[in-house]
């Protein structure tokens, strides 16, 4: 149930983690950028320099879709320690569960917000520019994106404490997700007879839809509607473990 | 008399052995029949049968050895945890008094994590922004407020925890062992806060090792052995009581220790 008190609590807990994450460090801010940029610098070295895949723009394309997957990858690689992490308060204080995976998918999404301007300046730099499309097609993504996100995370997050090896399993899942998803190669480089497949991952019509938008200003209906139907299943799913087995939490811990 | 704000009719609670799970998927999927079995029969038993009452304004002491159940029982009573049998009553809002640090954040300032523990325990942000003076000034080291926590001793822990907890007007109060961190003069200052509590009502149930702390506080005391209540009354008996067994058992390891 969402009361005024669960709003304040979410927010007061994000203002922490953004806080904690940018006091920290003089270069906060620098530093959940350069993240994937590096990889990005990797992938351009190592596919456009070294293997030379036929591309134009390749570190545009590239930083397109390693933003918005950032968000996703980042949040679900930290969510098996989220109860885990906060053990003692779990143990003794009777508040909402749901709200610290929650805040670990919100507090992500803003990171992305915030690296926006970072695209903005390579599409700069290859001359291009922003399209107006943006204003509608990122927050329609965006609540696409954090729905699906919740809900894995609320999976793993609560799944993690009675079965450790999730922690393990997830970042193998995540290593896998990312190369089975066109992310650092176009859709159309998949083998004619696999491209059916491209359809039964659940990230990559979000993902190709991401990289249209960023690229090209455009948002496919087609693609939009298999992103929200895998989003509301995760999510319901996510929801329905939780539900199940969030009481137990204080056991476990 | 009043009427009771903790009611705990026969409670029990036992825990399944997670260690099935945690100890791997790989042992729990090759050894899938086996695994579900033992974990269907072998649950541990937190508590057996335990009813007792609290009344409002009252103060209950739970004392007991390390494993008794005293943890599981505040955790029934805050509901972090559910009873396997029997039922609870809780009248009123409960506030866990947290362990050292607990709920608190050591990169972040004294003022942001007093505004981290009251909303962590119910309060408004508005309300926690209403109260903080009150707060900061209550807990003797407001200098230091501005300065992240990682930089204060324990001492200055526990007086900002217990200032918070002090200013949230809860209606049932847990405490689970913490009084005896702070120097003297604040310790002084949370008795103080306590039979303030007291005087106004609030029900509180302290669960201690100390057996000074008990007997100034507590009202009446349950003592809680093997998971199922040992005795329960007088303050002053039970605590004689259980003092005298502590005795026994201790001269009991030392006989064995020379034989």
């Amino acid at each position: 149930m969402i009361t005024r008190h669960y709003i304040d609590f979410i927010v007061v807990l994000t203002q922490k983690e953004m806080k904690v994450r940018y006091k920290s460090s003089v270069l906060g801010y620098f530093w959940s950028i350069a993240h994937p940029l590096a990889f990005a610098l990797i992938f351009f070295i190592a596919f456009k320099i070294i293997m030379k895949i036929q591309m134009e723009n390749y570190a545009l394309f590239l930083i397109t879709g390693l933003f918005p997957w950032q968000w996703l990858a980042n949040s679900v690689n930290v969510s098996p320690m989220v109860f885990i992490g906060n053990a003692s308060m779990v143990k003794k204080v009777n508040f909402s569960r749901s709200a610290l995976p929650l805040v670990t998918v919100l507090q992500d999404g803003i990171h992305f917000v915030l690296s926006i301007p970072v695209i903005v300046l390579f599409m700069f730099v290859y001359h291009k520019s922003p399209s107006l499309s943006w204003l509608y097609g990122i927050p329609i993504l965006m609540g696409v994106q954090f729905m699906m996100t919740y809900g894995v995370c609320l999976v793993v997050s609560t799944i993690n404490p009675f079965f450790r090896d999730m922690e393990r399993l997830v970042s193998l899942f995540i290593m896998f997700m990312f190369y089975l998803t066109p992310i650092i190669y176009p859709e159309s480089m998949v083998p004619e007879r696999y491209k059916y497949l491209l359809n039964l991952n659940p990230v990559a019509p979000l993902m190709i839809s991401w990289r249209n938008l960023f690229l090209d200003g455009t948002l496919d209906a087609g693609l939009l509607t298999i992103s929200i139907s895998y989003s509301v299943a995760t999510f319901a799913f996510g929801y329905a473990v939780y539900k199940r087995l969030s009481w137990k939490l204080a056991e476990v811990l | 008399m009043s009427e009771p704000a903790v009611i705990f009719d026969n409670i029990s609670k036992s825990y399944p052995m997670y260690h099935h799970f945690t100890g791997g998927i790989k042992n729990f999927l090759f050894h899938l029949p086996k695994a579900l079995k033992s974990l269907r029969g072998s649950r541990y038993e937190a508590l057996r049968d335990i009813s007792f009452e609290v009344r409002k304004g009252e103060a209950l002491g739970i004392i007991g050895k390390n494993g008794a159940g005293k943890s599981t029982t505040l955790g029934l009573i805050a509901g972090v945890l559910k009873p396997t049998k029997g039922s609870i009553v809780v009248r009123g809002r409960t506030l866990p008094l947290l362990e050292l640090g607990g709920g608190f954040h050591p990169e972040l300032t004294g003022r942001e994590n007093i505004m981290l523990n009251g909303v962590l325990l119910g309060l408004l942000r508005a309300e926690v922004r209403k109260k903080m003076d009150e707060i900061i000034e209550f807990s003797g080291i407001s200098e230091f407020m501005d300065q992240p926590i990682r930089t204060y001793s324990s001492g200055m822990l526990a007086r900002l925890g217990f200032s918070v907890i002090a200013h949230l007007d809860p209606e049932i109060l847990l405490i689970d062992e913490i009084l005896a961190v702070g120097d003297l003069e604040f310790q002084q200052k949370c008795i103080e806060k306590m039979m303030d509590f007291k005087r106004n009502d609030v029900t509180i149930v302290f669960v201690s090792h100390s057996m000074g702390a008990v007997e100034m506080l507590c009202d009446r005391v349950v003592w809680i052995d093997d998971n199922a209540i040992r005795m329960s009354g007088n303050t002053k008996e039970v605590v004689k009581e259980f003092e005298k067994a502590e005795r026994n058992a201790e001269l009991l390891r030392y006989v064995k220790g020379n034989l």
